[in-house]
């Protein structure tokens, strides 16, 4: 990606007035260094998915389909269902995103996501054996709609909401009836992600576009209530202490947040 | 395999507090570092680690290509992790990036972006190629563990150097460095580097579940076995600059 002048010039400028804003103990937006923007939660956005959820952090907009199909099992576990996890960064969403092929933030994003559901035994793949070669295949996607920052966290949500309103289809042999159910997907576990950047010595949960583009490091927790089940550094570095703290962030915010989706 | 597939509590990976290969849960597996083995490169180094091999050339500071992304305040740090089709002892699998190449690539990019002082060469490249020529679990970090030897080697100047190992959970306890088997029947892997002077933690993923405590632990284990791992990457490049490249390179 091209480096532009104005782009580095306004970088700089950015970082200087958000660190003066961090060092009076606030954020641009008023929050506390470690509250989240306003979160909204809509299950079944989607008519045409088994489930879905629109979920909004702030302005940013992530759509999440779960959908059923039909799959030959992987070689090494052919008595499980398979799942898969795809994410597109939409050209609508983000001036700074380009059509195209997956770019490396985008398969990124969607490996977290699939890290953070398939560790946290949401689903229970063997459930999805239907005969010898055939099983079932969920498929997340993940469709950033809008970029106002943190779309990981958006799209973690989004997912397991997604989940949450995901019913199981009927199933005619090896075929699926598409529209009817047998019941609800009932996931096992919720996993909810915390994203944390530092800017300067300061950590912010949550980071807005505009602090993400000032920031010197990245980290992303998600927990399931008892346990960690995916961890993500982006750039920069963190201390052992930092770490012990981020954990504690992420519990007691992923405790609260999951709390929404069960709502 | 399918029998183990579909039963993969039943799979005991720790006996008597022995491991499959006979280490405690402390231990590494025994771990070769060659630097220098290449003609052409600026740097490289060759990872023998357990089962992996891993080979890793660096080129640079050189001219960035396409010349418009070129930042006229330093290097771009680029990465290119690659698994060769030939690497497991499965199937042959498909050669050229997977969406797992492009995930390991951009982070192990970013644990050296902290480390190459990259203001001392604007406009310019610092390429690190990585080739997974045989995997064995842990290629992640065997691979950033050669990439620092080659940095060095190629002598780009570094605020520290890097050394990283995965601690993961399998048979209900922590283990350092998991063998290809242990991560795949275990419960959680925790891939971690540590930069050698500062501790600083520049990789961290995890997967599976742990709690809060035994993440932390992990971290202390990982920490540990790294400084073991910074001893054998600083030998090698000794032995490179004692007696450069006078010995055929057998791998």
């Amino acid at each position: 990606m091209a480096e532009e002048l104005k782009d580095i010039v306004m970088s700089r400028i950015r970082k200087d007035v958000l660190l003066t804003t961090l060092a009076k103990g606030t954020r641009y937006d008023g929050r506390p260094f470690d509250g989240f923007r306003e979160i909204s939660i809509q299950k079944g956005a989607l008519k045409s998915a088994d489930g879905s959820a629109l979920v909004s952090i702030g302005g940013t907009k992530v759509l999440a389909s779960v959908k059923f199909d039909i799959a030959t099992p992987f070689a090494d576990r052919p008595k499980e269902g398979v799942l898969i996890s795809n994410a597109e960064l939409l050209p609508t969403a983000s001036p700074s995103f380009e059509p195209g092929p997956p770019d490396e933030n985008s398969v990124e994003f969607a490996r977290i996501v699939d890290r953070a559901v398939r560790s946290a035994e949401c689903v229970d793949l063997k459930s999805f054996f239907i005969e010898d070669g055939k099983v079932m295949s969920l498929f997340i996607d993940l469709y950033v709609m809008d970029h106002a920052g943190n779309f990981i966290d958006a799209g973690t949500l989004a997912a397991a909401a997604a989940l949450a309103d995901a019913k199981m289809p009927k199933l005619e042999g090896a075929k699926i009836l598409r529209g009817q159910y047998v019941g609800p997907l009932n996931p096992r576990a919720l996993p909810v992600s915390v994203t944390m950047i530092k800017v300067g010595k300061n950590w912010l949960v949550d980071p807005s576009r505009d602090e993400e583009l000032a920031q010197d490091g990245r980290l992303t927790i998600a927990t399931t209530g008892e346990h960690v089940c995916a961890i993500q550094k982006g750039r920069g570095s963190i201390t052992k202490g930092e770490l012990t703290e981020a954990l504690d962030i992420a519990f007691k915010k992923g405790n609260e947040i999951r709390a929404m989706i069960e709502r | 395999m399918n029998e183990m597939a579909s039963s993969v509590t039943d799979v005991r990976l720790v006996i008597d507090g022995k491991r499959l290969d006979g280490r405690s849960p402390e231990d590494l597996r025994s771990v070769r570092i060659e630097a220098g083995i290449l003609h052409e490169a600026d740097g490289s180094a060759f990872v023998e680690w357990g089962g992996n091999k891993i080979l890793c050339g660096v080129y640079g500071p050189r001219e960035c290509i396409p010349r418009f992304a070129a930042s006229p305040y330093r290097a771009l740090v680029k990465c290119r992790y690659m698994m060769s089709p030939f690497a497991s002892l499965e199937e042959h699998s498909r050669s050229g990036p997977s969406r797992r190449s492009t995930e390991l690539s951009k982070v192990i990019r970013e644990v050296f972006e902290n480390l190459v002082i990259a203001e001392k060469f604007p406009n310019t490249q610092i390429d690190i190629y990585i080739d997974v020529l045989q995997a064995d679990g842990g290629t992640r970090t065997a691979s950033i563990t050669a990439a620092a030897v080659a940095l060095a080697n190629a002598g780009i100047p570094m605020r520290d150097m890097v050394s990283a190992v995965a601690v993961g959970k399998a048979d209900g306890q922590l283990l350092v460095d998991l063998g290809k088997a242990e991560d795949n029947f275990g419960q959680s892997d925790t891939p971690i580097a540590f930069s050698s002077r500062d501790k600083d933690i520049l990789l961290l993923q995890m997967d599976g579940l742990l709690t809060k405590e035994e993440l932390l632990r992990a971290v202390d284990m990982a920490e540990a076995a790294a400084v073991n791992i910074h001893a054998l990457q600083a030998d090698a490049l000794r032995r490179f600059y004692e007696q450069p490249s006078q010995k055929r390179f057998e791998m």
